[in-house]
């Protein structure tokens, strides 16, 4: 039989239904493909054996009533899967196996597709190149040098390299969006409140955001649908009805306003990326777009304020990692000595480097200057969308100001990783909607992805633009599969 | 009691060897909101139950896991911020209070720091010299930590997390209080406020109602308030007074032998009567407050405010005022009466079928002696107010004496009997047929001619003599008004 994990979700889903084939045959394709990719360090956790029964099970009772029926598919370690051990990337979690599911997971189960693995990220997700986890960094299958962006790296490099037809990563700066982009897939960060944050580990609360990972567009629709609910478990979430994403998605996209932010032009950015961008207005323009020139004041504060906000939720999120009631436990001779022994081994450089942002911008003295003042340039950032959203339908940039970079090139040099996010990061400060489309390659043959910004719960205009992008790109990933 | 005592003066001032000090005290109340669950999870919050047998995955902080607020905590915080005639914040918000510990499982606690639910408001206190206004700052929800054991073992610390996020009010008044007496006082009116309610058990024994007690001491006359020390966790109204009792000397004693007091925290040994330092202002915790994330801000509707408002049960203030208006009594007997949610409910049950005046005196006498007799709560007084009522209303039908009555009130003591079973099984019912007692007093009369023939030559004392014959004669069961109407006829 032809290797089935080429094909997309969607088709794999009508596949199954048509009985081309079974859902045995395509987990065993994708099992085979992960076991032959180890080289890429996507898992941490396999399901395999657990995966096949479901699938066989599946076969037995032929229940097509989901919209995911029959599908195995690899998540983002960051969500608690039952009886599977869930480590966010850290030592911290290298034992702990929770009892519970995550609402978002628990979706896609509903859905009619089981766990095929646990996939690699940045140590609780704090990290832009997957180099933070505690399990060794991801290799993007672009190349096995290269890094697949981060956090949700792992993810991004197994759905790339055919590990898993679709995956769920999250997003608290840019963690989907900016590895869809290195990796020449689609990612898409839903309005903050769209899908549930019960079960997922914790980063910045305000911020995170559960969101699909996929081939193409379409398929991103049917997973942000099969995803998206409001849950009265978590206080944040949204009690609005779901879109018939898949259902609605069309190309016919004839009168959109698009507006274009000038201070996304950011110093040193490369020409090709702005070239790049210029190609992405022509798609939608050629598709019967409208394209508006807008202003977004308050962009460069964004990053700083991230840097802020994401910290200071996170040094207080990851408090409860203490030895004391799960998780990593160091020996001490007192409590405090327990703690400190606790927290220095289990957690890595990165989320040390955080907490201790997160801890000094929160301290008294500091909190006004700190703290207060990026809420109130957060608050600045979503009157900017606002006020623009007034006007267009939907903003266009570059997902990133670069391509996908070498391992170890950035890794001691923090800044200049924060840089990665300018793009993505003000799109979660203001809790609105945003996808990355792979639309072309640099000059190294690396992806480039576009992103498009929507109104709040308004996934479906940015859905519909990408189809329109997509279809004008035709992008292929150039991907040999050199890790065989 | 305002007016009965109101020539008292207020004296509570400590001499030290140079000055007339004053002390000044404020209090924390940290008050468990009587609810079946926590404050953010669906756990149980049972006392006394198998240790860490009701901690949900938000209790003990497990990944991923998100407290959402049981609105039933909020009804109950609002309801207690109007009994304490407090403005209700229809916008408030929770923050993150950050510190590590054992027991903290979140490695913060959820509070309300810069917005609480309510306002400012007031507790009226009845004095020996007079009511006396104190003033309450806020009413905070904030969730309880668990408990740390460090006794079960030499070496290790077990936490049960049974407490964990359980929901506490915290009361904050300010520093308006002047005494142990004023203390005692505060703290009996605020449990009795949440009791009438229904926020608060305020039972001490279980921890429901524990008290941060903030001290500091001023010359008498002084404006400014001294440097405060803050007395941690002290659960019980005699150990506060104690401690302010300590504090207020050794603060005294550092100020007139011209040293400061260091602004601190600290704890109350029981055994050793004595305060000690348990952190310095410069080991205070750096709390690192921020709103949580998780939890939007809480806006309350001004119509479920309303409704609360309407719904609120008479509390002692205005039930103290209802029965000196409409029931005739005195400051003093209401100020007893509505002091306990209980002995009101009991009074109110008893007065429903009889005279108030009388049942006052019955229950502020006579049970409130057996109930300190037998150490019981009036919840548990071995006579039902049904019972005690329908006795009270056979002494004014004229069906017992009061004399008799005390007789009938020992013996339904012993098991909550019916008083007209006993009054009749015992033959208790009073003579008051004029026919039958004049009998009685003519067979009287003829046996003591002699001393009649005394009194009618003026030894008009002897009167007490006849009477006491008659009711001996009668087996105390003649009605003594009676007996003095027909033996004052006959004799004169």
């Amino acid at each position: 039989m032809k290797d089935l994990t080429k094909k997309t979700l969607c088709n794999l889903v009508k596949g199954i239904k048509k009985k081309d084939f079974t859902s045995e045959e395509i987990t065993n394709f994708f099992i085979e493909n992960s076991k032959n990719g180890k080289k890429l360090n996507t898992f941490i956790t396999t399901n395999f054996e657990r995966a096949l029964e479901e699938a066989k099970n599946f076969d037995k009772n032929k229940n097509y009533e989901g919209l995911l029926s029959g599908i195995p598919l690899a998540v983002k370690d960051l969500f608690c899967t039952k009886d599977v051990k869930t480590t966010a990337g850290s030592k911290m979690l290298n034992n702990f196996i929770p009892t519970y599911e995550s609402t978002v997971t628990s979706n896609l189960w509903k859905e009619g597709a089981f766990l095929l693995g646990k996939l690699n990220c940045d140590e609780f997700a704090m990290g832009s190149s997957n180099e933070t986890s505690f399990f060794g960094n991801v290799i993007n299958p672009y190349g096995d040098k290269l890094i697949p962006g981060g956090s949700s790296g792992g993810s991004a490099s197994a759905l790339a390299a055919n590990f898993t037809p679709a995956t769920i990563g999250t997003d608290t700066g840019g963690s989907i969006r900016q590895p869809a982009s290195f990796t020449g897939t689609v990612g898409l960060k839903p309005t903050y409140g769209r899908c549930s944050r019960w079960g997922i580990v914790a980063f910045a609360s305000s911020l995170d955001q559960a969101g699909p990972m996929t081939q193409n567009v379409e398929d991103c629709a049917l997973l942000l649908e099969a995803i998206s609910s409001y849950d009265s478990k978590d206080s944040t979430s949204a009690n609005i009805k779901v879109d018939q994403y898949t259902k609605n998605l069309t190309d016919n996209i004839k009168g959109l306003k698009i507006g274009i932010p000038r201070e996304y032009r950011v110093e040193n950015m490369p020409d090709e990326i702005d070239v790049f961008w210029k190609k992405g207005i022509e798609f939608l323009k050629d598709a019967g777009a409208i394209i508006k020139d807008i202003n977004l004041p308050h962009t460069k504060y964004a990053l700083p304020s991230y840097y802020i906000v994401a910290p200071a939720e996170a040094s207080s999120n990851l408090a409860r990692y203490d030895g004391v009631k799960y998780g990593h436990r160091a020996k001490g001779n007192n409590l405090n000595e327990m703690y400190e022994n606790t927290r220095s081994e289990g957690f890595g450089d990165e989320v040390k480097r955080r907490i201790l942002i997160g801890t000094y911008v929160l301290s008294s003295g500091y909190y006004d200057a700190y703290y207060i003042k990026a809420q109130k340039v957060r608050q600045l950032i979503k009157n900017d969308f606002d006020k623009a959203f007034k006007d267009v339908d939907a903003v266009l940039t570059p997902s990133t100001p670069n391509s996908a970079f070498k391992v170890g090139d950035k890794k001691d040099d923090p800044i200049s990783m924060y840089l990665n996010d300018v793009f993505t990061v003000p799109v979660n400060l203001a809790g609105l909607p945003a996808i990355s489309i792979p639309a072309g390659h640099d000059k190294n043959n690396l992806p480039l992805g576009l992103q498009l910004i929507g109104k709040a719960f308004d996934e479906q205009t940015i859905l519909n633009l990408s189809l329109a992008i997509e279809k004008r790109a035709s992008f292929k990933r150039q991907i040999t599969e050199w890790w065989k | 009691m305002v007016e009965m005592m109101s020539e008292k003066k207020f004296d509570y001032f400590i001499q030290g060897e140079k000055n007339k000090w004053e002390v000044i005290i404020g209090l924390e109340i940290h008050a468990q909101v009587l609810s079946k669950s926590k404050l953010f999870s669906s756990s149980p919050t049972k006392f006394g139950a198998e240790p860490n047998s009701q901690v949900s995955l938000l209790d003990s902080a497990f990944p991923g896991m998100l407290p959402v607020i049981n609105q039933f905590c909020i009804e109950q915080s609002i309801k207690t911020g109007l009994g304490l005639k407090a403005k209700i914040n229809l916008h408030s918000v929770f923050d993150r209070k950050n510190y590590f510990y054992a027991d903290l499982p979140q490695g913060y606690q959820i509070s309300q720091y810069k917005n609480p639910i309510v306002g400012e408001g007031e507790i009226i206190l009845d004095m020996p010299y007079g009511s006396k206004k104190v003033r309450i700052e806020r009413l905070h929800l904030e969730q309880d930590a668990g408990k740390s054991i460090h006794d079960l073992d030499p070496e290790n610390t077990y936490v049960d997390l049974n407490r964990s996020g359980i929901a506490l009010m915290e009361i904050v008044s300010k520093p308006d209080l002047r005494s142990p007496d004023e203390v005692s006082a505060y703290v009996k009116k605020l449990r009795s406020i949440m009791r009438y309610l229904g926020t608060c058990d305020g039972n001490m024994q279980e921890g429901s109602l524990r008290a941060d007690v903030n001290v500091s001491v001023r010359k008498v006359g002084n404006k400014e308030l001294g440097t405060r020390c803050e007395i941690k966790n002290v659960n019980s109204i005699k150990f506060m007074q104690m401690a302010i009792n300590y504090e207020a000397k050794r603060q005294i004693e550092l100020l007139e032998s011209n040293k400061i007091v260091n602004q601190e925290t600290r704890l109350f040994d029981i055994k050793k009567n004595k305060t000690r330092t348990m952190r310095s202002k410069e080991d205070a915790h750096d709390y690192r407050y921020f709103p949580d994330p998780d939890l939007l801000p809480l806006n309350i509707e001004k119509s479920l405010v309303d409704m609360l408002k309407k719904d609120l049960p008479e509390l002692p203030d205005e039930k103290k005022e209802r029965f000196i208006k409409e029931h005739n009594l005195s400051a003093y007997e209401a100020t007893i009466l509505v002091s306990e949610k209980e002995i009101s409910d009991y009074y109110e049950e008893v007065v429903k079928s009889c005279d108030k005046k009388l049942a006052t005196n019955w229950i502020t006498g006579d049970l409130f002696a057996v109930l300190n007799k037998k150490n019981v709560s009036i919840s548990k007084s071995p006579i039902s107010a049904n019972n005690l009522s329908s006795m009270i209303s056979m002494i004014s039908s004229g069906k017992i004496s009061g004399k008799i009555a005390k007789n009938v009130f020992e013996k339904m003591q012993i098991n909550d009997e019916d008083p007209q079973k006993i009054v009749e099984r015992e033959g208790l019912v009073q003579q008051s047929n004029p026919k039958k007692l004049e009998k009685l007093i003519q067979e009287v009369i003829a046996k003591n001619e002699a001393k009649v023939s005394d009194y009618k030559a003026g030894k008009v004392k002897l009167f007490g003599f006849f009477v006491g014959e008659i009711m001996k004669a009668s087996k105390g069961k003649a009605n003594p008004i009676l007996v003095n109407k027909i033996l004052k006829a006959k004799l004169n």
